[in-house]
């Protein structure tokens, strides 16, 4: 009968559950930090760096996933608050579907970082990378190694507000070339999801259209290059410029092949560390205008809000041993196959 | 209470019942008792992990909310999974019609009816719109599978597909908002009746129930039929009002926060007293689901179409052969899970209060589980749709409490899918015990 059903349900959970740390019994600051997608890799570093600077502050880590669903990490939201969270730490799924979590948030007088990527209200304060810099940073890597040709232009998701900032900071930094009738940009698409995939499949429309006729292309993160080289190797046209960003590892290990120009790193360990100790100062009432190094920023929305943009790094063949010493790759997984690479000796 | 599929077990002129045990004679729904049983050793246990946080005015009221949108779908669900049919599309076509009730309100009304958000038909035209999309899609699917015989399956396989697209290609994949504020009010947290509507509507909806529970019991008596002892009928009355008033008094007892009631006050241009306090209240996209359950339980008990609806599920071949439409009828009952769609859709959306690409997605599966946790049986003819409401409802309380605790989220699917599959081997061994269909 059903009473049984659920009993066992119970029994199962109840289960799993002990094995997991309880989150009450905490007395000092409680941090509860949303996650948009688990699923992707790259958030254990982040997680591992906000949880460092959470213990050295002695404040306790609460979190959830949202699983890719803008519906869920708002009941994340509403759950984290209602546990007791002192701060939020949220990396927003969408920016604008965020609002009525942040109002809950804001409501119960509980601050707001916004991780990562916008959330688009005055209320959480912004911390990320630059993203602008990370659009010149790129271009400007390419531009050096083909400062003149056509180009072709591998954008982020189009619901992603980060891919757009990126091209930005792109556009600038090519401006002077396009108007100087030095390099024509002949082919440019966004790529639904970051999806390699996708990229891939569009870089091979574009190359198709202009038959083979591309001598650079600046792609926006390095799942996209990665879809990028795939196309170029296809066509034999691999060791054109090709920019990216994340510092991937098998990013990283192309640009020491010599396949990929740049990746522009953004030390994720900086930002989590970032977010834990601003979530922390902001849980203890500091206003958002007082914390060091916080600037008052209007987004392309017109919101105006505090931000901190922490510098990225680019990442080329002249600097790649900085991530070897920095702990972020192996210098095997770096240079496997890679030949004649001062780093790699 | 039985199944619907019998609704008059026993025929009048039978010999005289052999004598009950005092608890025998509350002639409960064992099968609704045990659900409800288990719920609450649920809900105990989380609030024992969590050190008392699981069941506060405050959870219970988020869980409620959590749980609306889903809940509406899962009660057409019934109908649909009763007449042996399976609707995947159910979340696709909630974005469709979140997408369509989107636009209307912020791009096609203010452009070419210069209606500003807001204004007071706005919301009643996306709306309206919504659940004319929702039935359309739904009744066509259903054309598709009652008069051009391609399995229901098939046909909605491709609709989770078309129908999440379309929904996609309406908006560009741009989330669209923020929506008009009155539509918004559908949402949860922004559209509460306050303390004193929601005692009142606990009031009307507490006689109502004890009318209704008396009324049968003088329509059975009136046949002929035997009934239970009027003290029996009286504690059951008395236990249904006491749970109506208590969900009531549970809800009232969460407070608005003070800073969002400052908010509130600022908006109107007042000061707030010191020391104002107001409780949220029964939210109005509750109020909503109790309204969709207790008109679709109406449906299944009280109508032809709901007797044709169990009657085919039971014997489709023996249901025709009665001269029941039956390709008709699945028309309507897609019809049906495709306005529900769209209510479920205006409730999703505006809780956003925006519409997201991603809105309804693996909503599916979510509204099958429940359908079938909630006893609902995919061999036809047998389901309840409190048993899905409940269904449903142990579902989210499942996934909150499974996140407020901190169970990893991969740990937390896998336990969703094993309670999903052992709910439903449960079942079919009480059902074989009990030898009940």
């Amino acid at each position: 009968m059903n009473l049984l059903k659920i009993a066992a349900a119970a029994v199962i959970g109840t289960g799993l559950m002990t094995t997991t740390v309880l989150a009450d019994g905490h007395s000092g600051t409680v941090v509860g930090v949303s996650w948009s997608n688990f699923q992707e890799e790259r958030w254990k570093t982040d997680e591992a760096a906000i949880k460092g600077a959470l213990e050295a502050a002695g404040a306790t880590y609460i979190s959830a996933d949202a699983q890719s669903s803008a519906s869920k990490q708002l009941s994340d939201v509403e759950s984290l608050i209602a546990q007791g969270a002192d701060a939020l730490i949220i990396l927003a799924q969408d920016a604008k579907a965020i609002g009525p979590a942040v109002e809950a948030a804001a409501d119960e007088g509980v601050p707001v970082v916004g991780y990562d990527r916008l959330i688009e209200d005055e209320r959480a304060f912004y911390l990320t990378f630059d993203n602008v810099e990370v659009g010149r940073m790129q271009a400007r890597a390419v531009l050096d190694a083909a400062p003149s040709g056509n180009y072709v232009m591998i954008k982020g998701s189009p619901t992603d507000p980060n891919a757009d900032f990126l091209r930005g900071g792109q556009q600038e930094v090519l401006q002077k070339a396009i108007d100087a009738g030095d390099i024509t940009v002949v082919g440019e698409a966004y790529t639904d999801g970051w999806l390699p995939a996708n990229a891939q499949r569009n870089m091979e429309q574009i190359l198709t259209a202009q038959d083979n006729e591309v001598d650079a292309v600046v792609a926006s993160n390095d799942g996209t290059a990665g879809g990028v080289v795939a196309a170029l190797t296809a066509q034999g046209m691999d060791g054109i410029p090709v920019s990216g960003q994340d510092g991937d590892h098998a990013a990283l290990n192309r640009v020491a092949l010599g396949t990929q120009t740049v990746s522009v790193w953004k030390d994720a360990r900086e930002l989590g560390k970032a977010a834990g100790q601003i979530a922390v100062t902001l849980a203890k009432g500091v206003p958002a205008a007082a914390i060091y190094g916080s600037n008052e920023w209007t987004s392309p929305g017109g919101t105006t809000m505090n931000a901190i943009f922490l510098s990225p790094n680019p990442i080329t063949i002249d600097n790649i041993g900085s991530v070897v010493d920095a702990g972020w790759i192996e210098k095997d997984k770096l240079c496997q196959g890679v030949a004649g690479v001062a780093a790699c000796e | 209470m039985t199944d619907a599929t019998r609704p008059a077990k026993t025929p009048a002129g039978m010999p005289a019942p052999p004598k009950k045990t005092t608890f025998e004679s509350l002639e409960l729904d064992t099968r609704l008792l045990g659900m409800i049983g288990a719920f609450v050793l649920l809900c105990l246990a989380f609030d024992l992990l969590t050190g008392g946080r699981f069941l506060t005015p405050r959870n219970i009221f988020n869980l409620t909310i959590q749980t609306v949108s889903v809940a509406i779908m899962a009660t057409g669900m019934v109908f649909i999974i009763v007449c042996r049919h399976i609707d995947l599309s159910v979340g696709a076509l909630l974005a469709t019609c979140s997408a369509a009730m989107a636009m209307i309100q912020t791009s096609i009304l203010p452009q070419y009816l210069s209606m500003e958000l807001g204004g007071p038909l706005i919301w009643i035209i996306a709306v309206i719109s919504g659940l004319a999309v929702g039935t359309a899609i739904g009744a066509f699917q259903g054309w598709m599978v009652g008069y051009l015989t391609i399995p229901a399956f098939i046909v909605t396989l491709g609709g989770l597909l078309v129908w999440r697209n379309v929904g996609w290609y309406m908006t560009d994949g741009a989330t669209i908002g923020p929506l008009d504020p009155t539509y918004q009010m559908f949402g949860g947290t922004n559209g509460t009746l306050g303390t004193e509507a929601s005692w009142i509507v606990g009031i009307v909806c507490a006689i109502g129930a004890a009318i209704a529970l008396w009324q049968a019991r003088r329509r059975k008596t009136k046949h002929g039929f035997p009934v239970k002892p009027a003290w029996a009928e009286l504690a059951l009355i008395a236990l249904s009002t006491g749970a109506i008033l208590g969900f009531v008094a549970i809800l009232n007892a969460y407070q608005i926060p003070s800073r969002r009631l400052e908010r509130l006050f600022e908006e109107r241009g007042e000061v707030m007293p010191a020391g104002y306090t107001e409780g949220y209240g029964l939210p109005i996209s509750v109020l909503l689901l109790i309204v969709v359950a207790v008109v679709m339980t109406l449906i299944a008990r009280r109508t032809r179409f709901g007797r044709y609806i169990f009657a085919t599920g039971g014997n489709p071949d023996a249901a025709e052969l009665s001269g029941i439409n039956t390709r008709l009828l699945t028309v309507k009952i897609f019809a049906l899970m495709g306005a529900l769609c769209a209510i479920s859709a205006v409730v999703a959306s505006a809780r956003l209060s925006n519409h997201s690409n991603d809105i309804g997605t693996l909503d599916e599966l979510r509204v099958i589980a429940a359908a079938v946790i909630g006893g609902t049986a995919l061999s036809g003819g047998i389901g309840t749709i409190y048993g899905a409401i409940l269904g449903a409802l142990v579902m989210q309380s499942l996934q909150s409490g499974m996140a407020m605790v901190g169970v990893d989220a991969p740990l937390q699917n896998i336990v969703v899918g094993a309670v999903l599959v052992l709910a439903v081997l449960i079942d079919i061994v009480y059902r074989r015990r009990t030898g009940d269909a």
